[in-house]
C-alpha cells in the first residue's frame, strides 16, 4: 500500500466479488460509494434502522439528517461494520466494509473518547496512519510527516504538541479531521464533525470537505443543522429509521420531506419555489424524544 | 546495615522490583480505561484457580498452581466481560459479583481439600497477604522471564494498545482485532497478579495496578513515558517496601510496599508540576491576582475617560472603591499597581494611570473585541 | 435440625436481608465497589478501636469499623473531586492504602492482640451460636441474630422513610438537588448504612460474602423487574434463598459456609442471567431470531408482491431463488418460508411456486405504504 489517493475501486472490486460468493449477482455499479441495501438493525428490542436503502455516488458531499433516535450514528456505524445488522448489506465501493478498510476514513464524535488522556495533538493525528501501517511496524519520519501536512490542513500545525485534554471543542474537532485526512481514504465518513464548533472551525471544516470532494473522494456527515443543509452539501439522506429521502439536496431538502423524517413537529416552512427554507429556528432541537430514561422508574 | 544486602533481602528486592515494574506499566492501560479495579477481580478470581489445579494435578510446583490461578482469573474477566456487554449489569458491579462468587467458590474447595487428611496445601493466609520471605531465586528468574515477555508484547503492540485505549471504535474502523487485543491485554495483567499474589498477596495486588499508574499520570502527559514511569514507581515502591520490611522487624512486605506505593500518589497529586494541587493553587492565585490588577485598572481607565480634560487629574481610592464589585479594599490592589508602574498617585490621596497601564488597558480591550469577532 | 443450625440458618438469612436492601441501590448506582473498598477497609477500624478499647467483644469496635468505612467514601470523594484520579482508581488505592495500614497494626502488635486477619476476611459463620448475649444468667440467643436483625430492622425504617429521596437522587442527583433533597446527604446516608451493615455482617459471615451479599441479588433482581420497589423485594429474596441454599451445601460437603453462600448466589446470579424472562440470555437470543424471521417474512411478501402477476414470477417467486435474489441461505430461506406459511401469510403450490395469501397481501401493501 503506498497510500496513493488514485486507488481504484473497480479492482478492488473485483476482487472482492469474486472472493465473495453471494455478490456474484448484485453487479457493483462503478460509479457508487456507498450502497446500503435493505439494512435492518435493532438494539434490544427497539429497530433503529428499518429496511434501508441508499446509493451514495462517489464524489459527492452528503449529509444524513434527522431526528435524534433516527438512527443517523447507527448508520454510519454499521458501514464501519461496528454494530451488526440484523438484516442487509452495506457496500463500499462495491466490496464489503471489511475489504475496503483502507478506502474508508472515520470520524468518531468529539464526545466519544476521554479527552483527558495522555498524549499530545500530533500522536492523535499519526494513529490515522496506523491502518496502513499493519503489525509491528512503528510510524516513523514518514508518518509523521503526513501527519503534520494533515494538521496544517485543518489549520492545526502550530498546536502540534499540544495535550489533547487543552484544546477548546473546535479544536479537538479539527484534530479527529486531521486524523482522518491523515488515513487518505476515499470515503469519510463522519458523525458530527459540526457538533458545537464555532463559526471559524465550521467554515474551515467545510472548506476541507468541500476540498476532499474536489479530489472526486466521498464525504458522509452527520448532520443536525437543517438550515445549512443547502448551502453546505450536495446530496441528502433523511432518516427516521426508515429512510425518508436520498439524493441530490434539490430533490430531496424539500419541506414534505422534512415533514415526514421530523414528524409533524417542524412549523417552519415558508418556503420559497426551491423548497428551501428560508428561516427554521433551532430545528436541532426538535427532536422525538428518546426513550432514555432509566425504565426502572415509574 | 551490611544485613540488608544479604542474598534473601536482594532476591525478595529485586522479585518485588520486577513485579512492580511488569504490573506498574500494565496498569497505567487499566487505569486509563477506567478499569482499575480489574486488578481486584482477577486476584480474588484467582483462589479456585489455584486450588483446583492443587487438587487436580497434586503438584507444589508454584508454576502449576500459578498456571490454574491465572487460568481462572482470565475466566473470571471473560465473565465480566460477558456480563457487562449483554446485560443491563454495569461493568462495576459485574465485577464484584465475580469477585465475592470466585473467591466464595474458592473459599469452598479450599476448606473441602483442608478436611482431607492427606491434604498439605499452605494456608489461605499465604494467598491473601504473600509471603515475600518465601521468594526464591528460582522465582525471580521466572518473574524476569515473565517481564521480558509482557515487555516485548507492549512494545510489540505499542500502537495497537494505544488506541485500543484511547479510542476503541476507531480501532476497529481500522481494520484492528480490537476484542483479540482486549483479551491479550486483560491476560497480561491477570499474569502480572497471578505473580504477585505470591509476594503481596490477593488484596493488596490491586494497588500495585492502580497506585503506580495513577501517580505516573500527574507527571507526563505522554503515554510512553507515563507507561515508562509507572513501571520506575512501581519498582521503586517494591525495592522500598522490600528493604524496609527486612531492616524493621515485624513489618510485612506487601502492605508496606502499598504504603510507599500510597505516598507516591500522595506526593505525585500535591506536588506533580502543572497537574498537582500546589501548582493548580499557584495558578489560581496567580489568575485572581491578575483579574483584580486588571479589574482595578480597567475602572481607572473608564473614570479617566468620563471627563474630556486635557489637564491629568487624579481618583480618589474611595471612587474606585465605588466602582468594584465586592473585590474587598482597593487600596492594597492600588498599591500593586504603584509597584508594578501600572498606576501612580496623583498627589497625596488620588491615583492616576501610567502610560503603561493605559496601554495595558487598551490592548486588553482590543483583545475582547477581536475575541468577540473569532470565538477562538 | 439442631437449635444451633436453626440459629445460623436465622443469623444467615437476616444478614442476607439486610445487605440485600442498600445492594439495590449500590448496583443501581454503580457504586458496587464501594462495598468491596468498605469491606476491607473496616479492618483498620476495629484494629485501631481495639487499641483504644483493649476489648475485643466491646460494641465501639463496630463503631470503630462503621467510621473507617464513612472515611473510605470521604477520602475517594476528596480525590476524585480533585480530578486529577478517576473514581475507579481513587478507589483502588485508598482502599488498599487503609487495608495495608490494618494489616502492618495487626502485625507489628501481633502479641499482644488476638486479632487473626483471617477470621475478620473470611468469618465462620459455624462459630456465630457460641458468642451468646445473656442478661442476669438468661440466655437471650446469639449475638449475630441480634445485631444482624437489629441492622435489618434500621435498614427497613430508613428505606421506608427515605425511599422517595433515595430513588430520586438514584435516578437523578440533578433534579433531586433542585427539589432540595441534598444527593450529597442521600450519597454519604447511603454509604454509612453501607458501612454499618457490612461490619456487622462480615462479623458473622467474612468480608468477602458481605460483597456476594449485596450485589449478587440485587444485579440477579434487576435482570428480573423494571420496577424499584419488586427489585427490593425479588433481591431480598434472592439473597435469602441463596443464603439458606448455601447454608444446606456448606453443610452437605463440610466446606466453608461463607463459601457456599457466595457461591450459591453466583448460581443464581448465573440462572438468572441466562434464564430470565425478558432479559436473559436465552430469551434475548430467541427474540432476535424471532425479529430476524419475522422481518424475513415481510421481505418474502413484498418480493412476492412486487413480483406477483409477472411474467417473472414463475422464476421469482420459489425457495431456491430466494437465495439468490435476498442474499439468504438454503436453509434459512426454507425456515423463513416455512415460517410465513405457519403465519398464514404464504402459501406454496404443489410445484414449489410461491404465493401470497390475502393476508400476506394486505400485510405487504400495508409495510410498503408506510
Amino acid at each position: 500500500m503506498d497510500g496513493s489517493p488514485g486507488i481504484k475501486p473497480h479492482v478492488v472490486s473485483a476482487e472482492a466479488a469474486a472472493g465473495e460468493p453471494d455478490s456474484t449477482t448484485a453487479t457493483p455499479s462503478p460509479g457508487l460509494a456507498i450502497e446500503v441495501s435493505d439494512l435492518t438493525v435493532a438494539y434490544h428490542d427497539r429497530p433503529v434502522l428499518w429496511d434501508v436503502d441508499l446509493e451514495v455516488p462517489a464524489g459527492v458531499l452528503m449529509a444524513v439528517a434527522g431526528p435524534n433516535g433516527a438512527g443517523k450514528t447507527t448508520l454510519i456505524k454499521s458501514m464501519l461494520g461496528l454494530v451488526k445488522p440484523a438484516a442487509g448489506r452495506v457496500l463500499i465501493h462495491g466490496a464489503p466494509y471489511r475489504e475496503q478498510r483502507t478506502l474508508t476514513a472515520y470520524v468518531p464524535q468529539r464526545g466519544s473518547v476521554d479527552w483527558d488522556f495522555p498524549t499530545q495533538v500530533l500522536d492523535v493525528v499519526m494513529m490515522g496512519t496506523y491502518g496502513k501501517l499493519g503489525w509491528l511496524r512503528r510510524p516513523g519520519e514518514k508518518q509523521r510527516e503526513q501527519a503534520m501536512h494533515c494538521l496544517d490542513r485543518v489549520g492545526m500545525a502550530d498546536f502540534w504538541r499540544r495535550q489533547i485534554s487543552h484544546l477548546s471543542g473546535g479544536q479537538q474537532q479539527r484534530v479527529f479531521l486531521a486524523r482522518a485526512l491523515a488515513q487518505d481514504a476515499q470515503v469519510y465518513l463522519m458523525d458530527e464533525p459540526l457538533q458545537g464548533v464555532d463559526a471559524t472551525t465550521e467554515r474551515a471544516i467545510i472548506d476541507i470537505l468541500r476540498e476532499l470532494r474536489g479530489q472526486g473522494r466521498t464525504v458522509v456527515v452527520v448532520h443536525h443543522d437543517l438550515q445549512s443543509i443547502p448551502e453546505y452539501f450536495d446530496w441528502l439522506t433523511l432518516l427516521n429509521v426508515r429512510r425518508i429521502a436520498s439524493g441530490p439536496v434539490e430533490s430531496a431538502f424539500t419541506p414534505e420531506n422534512l415533514r415526514r423524517a421530523y414528524g409533524g413537529r417542524v412549523a417552519f416552512l415558508s418556503s420559497r419555489e426551491t423548497g428551501i427554507p428560508e428561516k427554521s429556528t433551532a430545528l436541532s432541537d426538535v427532536a422525538v424524544p428518546p426513550d432514555e430514561k432509566p425504565d426502572w422508574v415509574r | 546495615m551490611l544485613s540488608l544486602l544479604n542474598h534473601t533481602t536482594v532476591t525478595i528486592a529485586l522479585g518485588a522490583a520486577i513485579l512492580g515494574a511488569v504490573s506498574g506499566s500494565l496498569g497505567s492501560f487499566a487505569v486509563l480505561r477506567r478499569q482499575s479495579l480489574v486488578g481486584d477481580a482477577i486476584s480474588h478470581a484467582a483462589l479456585p484457580g489455584l486450588v483446583a489445579a492443587y487438587i487436580l494435578t497434586g503438584a507444589k510446583s508454584s508454576l502449576v498452581l500459578l498456571t490454574g490461578a491465572a487460568v481462572a482469573g482470565l475466566l473470571g474477566m471473560l465473565i465480566v466481560m460477558l456480563i457487562s456487554n449483554t446485560s443491563r449489569v454495569k461493568f462495576d458491579s459485574a465485577l464484584g459479583l465475580v469477585l465475592s462468587v470466585f473467591f466464595g467458590l474458592g473459599l469452598v474447595l479450599l476448606t473441602w481439600i483442608q478436611k482431607k487428611p492427606e491434604a498439605a496445601m499452605a494456608g489461605l493466609d499465604r494467598f491473601l497477604f504473600g509471603q515475600a520471605a518465601a521468594l526464591l531465586r528460582r522465582d525471580v528468574w521466572m518473574f524476569a522471564c515473565v517481564a521480558a515477555v509482557v515487555f516485548s508484547l507492549l512494545a510489540a503492540f505499542w500502537k495497537e494498545f494505544k488506541i485500543l485505549a484511547f479510542d476503541r471504535d476507531y480501532g476497529v474502523s481500522l481494520g484492528m482485532p480490537m476484542r483479540s487485543l482486549d483479551i491479550i491485554l486483560t491476560g497480561l495483567v491477570t499474569v502480572a497478579i497471578v505473580l504477585g499474589l505470591q509476594t503481596v498477596g490477593v488484596v493488596l495486588m490491586s494497588a500495585m495496578i492502580v497506585a503506580p499508574a495513577a501517580a505516573a499520570r500527574q507527571w507526563t502527559n505522554r503515554l510512553g513515558r507515563m507507561v515508562l514511569l509507572a513501571g520506575l514507581f512501581g519498582a521503586g515502591s517494591g525495592v522500598a517496601g522490600a528493604v524496609a520490611s527486612t531492616a524493621i522487624q515485624r513489618l510485612p512486605t506487601g502492605p508496606t510496599i502499598v504504603l510507599i506505593a500510597g505516598f507516591v500518589v500522595l506526593v505525585s497529586v500535591t506536588a506533580a508540576p502543572r497537574r498537582g494541587l500546589i501548582a493548580e493553587a499557584l495558578r489560581r492565585r496567580h489568575n485572581r491576582q491578575k483579574l483584580r490588577l486588571d479589574a482595578v485598572l480597567c475602572d481607572l481607565f473608564e473614570l479617566e475617560s468620563q471627563h474630556e480634560l486635557a489637564t491629568p487629574h487624579g481618583h480618589t481610592a474611595q471612587a474606585i472603591q465605588a466602582m468594584s464589585f465586592g473585590e474587598g479594599p482597593v487600596d492594597k490592589t492600588l498599591a500593586e499597581l504603584e509597584s508594578r508602574d501600572l498606576a501612580a498617585r496623583f498627589g497625596s490621596e488620588r491615583w492616576t494611570l501610567t502610560g503603561k497601564g493605559r496601554q495595558r488597558v487598551e490592548r486588553m480591550i482590543h483583545k475582547l473585541e477581536s475575541g468577540n469577532r473569532h470565538e477562538e | 435440625m439442631t437449635r444451633s443450625q436453626i440459629e445460623i440458618q436465622a443469623i444467615a438469612a437476616l444478614a442476607a436481608a439486610a445487605c440485600a436492601l442498600p445492594g439495590v441501590f449500590l448496583v443501581l448506582r454503580r457504586m458496587s465497589l464501594m462495598c468491596d473498598a468498605i469491606s476491607h477497609v473496616v479492618l483498620l477500624g476495629i484494629v485501631v478501636m481495639f487499641f483504644v478499647v483493649g476489648d475485643l467483644s466491646s460494641p465501639l469496635l463496630t463503631v470503630g469499623a462503621a467510621i473507617t468505612g464513612v472515611l473510605t467514601v470521604v477520602l475517594v470523594e476528596a480525590l476524585t473531586r480533585t480530578n486529577l484520579v478517576k473514581r475507579d482508581a481513587a478507589i483502588g488505592i485508598v482502599f488498599p492504602l487503609l487495608f495495608s495500614l490494618g494489616v502492618i497494626l495487626v502485625s507489628r502488635h501481633a502479641g499482644d492482640v488476638h486479632l487473626d486477619t483471617d477470621a475478620v476476611l473470611l468469618g465462620e459463620l459455624a462459630w456465630a451460636p457460641f458468642n451468646r448475649v445473656s442478661i442476669n444468667g438468661h440466655d437471650l440467643g446469639p449475638r449475630g441474630l441480634w445485631s444482624m436483625g437489629a441492622v435489618l430492622v434500621v435498614n427497613i425504617a430508613l428505606l421506608l422513610a427515605f425511599y422517595k429521596e433515595l430513588k430520586l437522587a438514584t435516578f437523578d442527583a440533578g433534579l433531586a438537588a433542585s427539589l432540595g433533597l441534598a444527593p450529597a446527604v442521600v450519597h454519604y446516608g447511603l454509604m454509612t448504612v453501607v458501612s454499618i451493615t457490612a461490619v456487622e455482617a462480615f462479623d458473622v459471615a467474612g468480608s468477602i460474602l458481605v460483597v456476594a451479599l449485596m450485589i449478587a441479588p440485587a444485579a440477579a433482581a434487576w435482570l428480573v423487574t423494571d420496577r424499584l420497589d419488586h427489585m427490593l423485594y425479588v433481591a431480598v429474596a434472592m439473597g435469602v434463598v441463596g443464603a439458606l441454599g448455601g447454608y444446606w451445601a456448606a453443610h452437605w460437603m463440610d466446606a466453608s459456609i461463607a463459601g457456599c453462600i457466595a457461591t450459591v448466589l453466583g448460581l443464581l446470579f448465573g440462572i438468572t442471567f441466562l434464564l430470565a424472562p425478558s432479559r436473559g440470555l436465552v430469551s434475548l437470543a430467541w427474540r432476535r431470531r424471532q425479529q430476524k424471521l419475522s422481518f424475513a417474512g415481510t421481505m418474502l411478501t413484498i418480493h412476492l408482491l412486487h413480483h406477483e402477476d409477472m411474467p417473472e414470477a414463475e422464476k421469482e417467486n420459489r425457495i431456491a431463488h430466494l437465495g439468490e435474489h435476498l442474499r439468504w441461505g438454503d436453509h434459512f430461506a426454507m425456515t423463513v418460508v416455512r415460517n410465513a406459511e405457519r403465519e398464514g401469510l404464504v402459501s406454496r403450490s404443489d410445484d414449489g411456486k410461491l404465493n401470497l395469501t390475502s393476508d400476506g397481501r394486505s400485510h405487504a401493501l400495508e409495510v410498503v405504504a408506510q
